[in-house]
């Protein structure tokens, strides 16, 4: 589904990231981890191809990313962006409908089917009920739903999430995460999310790729990544991983 | 459907207010009896077709172009405050349309079409000029785009004045038309300024879908499809070639691009693919109704345009400022 190879990434002088290769199958949920600045975002921005790789090739179906026309781009992947700044103005279902410009001519003119599919989109992120609602008005748990009914209305096969659980508290994280969860698995959908927080991750991976400094550290399932001597080493602070009292997951707690 | 029959109506208004008042007050009947080609005296036929309509047309057809800009700029800047005289696009545009001024033309045609082609090139420059003064990493700070557009406007006029004040005669009587008085070119004038607006505001209209996606940030507009890059070259030099068209023929009128599409955008939305031609057709009626004002407060004289826009635009803009700062615009 995804090929990356030998990607390489450029920011001003300096490599923003070191020859990253890891590939991932059709409905995995890979979880992307590591410190402050080591290349989480950066990342997301280079599979979303709007950053240009200094080297290496990344492969969407086979097909090579940067042979593909923006249009075609959005129709294979769709992104929840970081800490969104919406457009205040429109309402939810406008936001949403967004999500339909690769299926768009240049005017933009939408279908009943259009519309239709947006619907569709935020009933399943449980918003229905804000469609008229403008943006600005809503909370930023809120807003991140909106955003992953925008990047469901795009309908690709593969969704790239960039800390959509940063800015919120627990129960929207929670709910957040089972929603994408459950959605990966329903419509088969192949998606990576970068993550600070490793206790999500551990609950929700498939497998998870570790960075640091731009370079890929390890990957693998949860159980071989958190290690407390990995994790230690590469965030710089002595933890201890432990079991999960009600679930079975890890659980990184710093010394 | 609505907006769009008010803002016809007003225009409608406008555009007759437009024709029956100046120096000479036309009566409806007689406007009537002249303009459905059945006779009035001599005296109001001339008038009314070549003073009169010529007048009300480019009029009409600046405060579109200005109005339909501004309302692009903002929307390309993800700025409230971008107006084509605030970012010193239509101070640019001055500059080059005076440079163009002060060589003498061979063909009539070629010099008529060498100003706004000149006022073009040099307003691209400015708003490429200023735009890179003002960004900061990927974002374009309100305070940042203003300060450089005050400054490179300042500059550009600066040097606009020095060429004026050196050149004996001719160029001076284009202080006049600096100001936002209207040239005396008549239809000429109105059939030169008509292939530029026509592709630039055609242009401009069918790019709503594209600035709504712009609203977004290049990111996520990127990411939604859209080729940001192409995009925003397409509506830059539409809206750049529409300023400086309006500027070869009409001065620098400033505001006008600031106050239209933000009454627009309160009214009916923040939707693009209507913000855009619901400010084109505004900006003509709001344009048309000032200029109307303009030739009757001290008649039989006539104020320069870009005094009474001035007047009106500069409290408005600072009751933007105040709104944009407290956040409640965008």
């Amino acid at each position: 589904m995804v090929n990356v190879a030998n990607l390489s990434v450029r920011y001003g002088p300096r490599l923003a990231l070191q020859n990253i290769s890891f590939m991932m199958e059709k409905g995995e949920i890979l979880v992307l981890v590591g410190p402050n600045g080591s290349g989480k975002s950066t990342l997301i921005r280079a599979l979303s191809g709007i950053l240009p790789a200094a080297s290496g090739a990344v492969r969407l179906s086979g097909r090579l990313m940067n042979s593909l026309s923006p249009t075609e781009r959005a129709r294979q992947l769709a992104v929840v962006p970081q800490s969104p700044q919406l457009p205040p103005a429109f309402t939810a279902l406008e936001t949403v409908l967004f999500g339909r410009t690769p299926y768009l001519n240049f005017l933009g003119q939408l279908s009943p089917r259009d519309e239709q599919i947006a619907r569709d989109s935020l009933a399943r992120v449980d918003a229905l009920a804000l469609a008229e609602r403008r943006v600005g008005e809503l909370s930023g748990g809120e807003q991140q739903r909106i955003l992953l009914a925008r990047a469901l209305a795009q309908q690709t096969p593969l969704l790239l999430l960039d800390e959509p659980t940063s800015h919120l508290d627990i129960q929207h994280q929670m709910t957040l995460m089972e929603l994408t969860h459950a959605l990966a698995r329903e419509c088969n959908l192949t998606v990576l999310i970068a993550l600070h927080d490793l206790n999500l991750a551990a609950r929700y991976a498939d497998r998870i790729a570790l960075l640091e400094s731009g370079k890929l550290k390890a990957i693998g399932k949860p159980a071989e990544i958190l290690t407390s001597q990995i994790i230690s080493q590469v965030y710089g602070w002595p933890v201890q991983v432990i079991q999960h009292p009600f679930h079975d997951s890890r659980l990184v707690l710093p010394r | 459907m609505r907006p769009y029959a008010l803002i016809l109506l007003a225009l409608l208004v406008a555009l007759l207010l437009s024709i029956a008042i100046g120096s000479v007050f036309i009566p409806p009947a007689d406007l009537w009896a002249a303009l459905t080609g059945q006779s009035a005296s001599d005296t109001v036929h001339t008038i009314l077709w070549s003073i009169r309509l010529p007048r009300t047309a480019l009029i009409a057809l600046v405060g579109a172009a200005l109005a339909g800009s501004g309302a692009a700029y903002q929307g390309l800047f993800r700025n409230p405050l971008a107006d084509p005289y605030l970012i010193g696009v239509a101070s640019g545009a001055g500059l080059g349309a005076v440079l163009a001024m002060s060589i003498k033309w061979p063909y009539s045609l070629a010099g008529l079409m060498a100003v706004p082609l000149a006022a073009f090139f040099a307003g691209l420059l400015t708003v490429f000029i200023v735009y890179r003064l003002a960004r900061v990493g990927g974002s374009l700070p309100t305070t940042n785009l203003i300060l450089s557009g005050v400054a490179i406007s300042s500059f550009a006029t600066s040097l606009t004045s020095f060429l004026m004040l050196r050149s004996s005669g001719e160029l001076r009587r284009a202080l006049g038309w600096l100001l936002g008085g209207v040239s005396l070119g008549g239809w000429d004038s109105v059939l030169a300024l008509l292939p530029f607006l026509a592709i630039g505001l055609t242009t401009l209209t069918l790019s709503g879908h594209a600035l709504n996606l712009l609203q977004f940030g290049d990111d996520q507009a990127a990411q939604l499809g859209l080729d940001t890059r192409r995009a925003k070259f397409i509506i830059v030099i539409a809206a750049s070639l529409v300023t400086a068209a309006a500027v070869a023929f009409a001065g620098i009128i400033g505001f006008i691009g600031l106050i239209v599409p933000h009454i627009v955008r309160i009214w009916w939305g923040a939707d693009y693919r209507r913000v855009v031609p619901l400010s084109i057709l505004g900006g003509a009626s709001t344009l048309l109704l000032i200029d109307t004002l303009a030739r009757v407060v001290i008649a039989p004289q006539e104020l320069p345009l870009g005094i009474v826009t001035a007047l009106a635009g500069a409290p408005f803009f600072l009751w933007v400022l105040r709104r944009a700062k407290l956040g409640g615009i965008w």
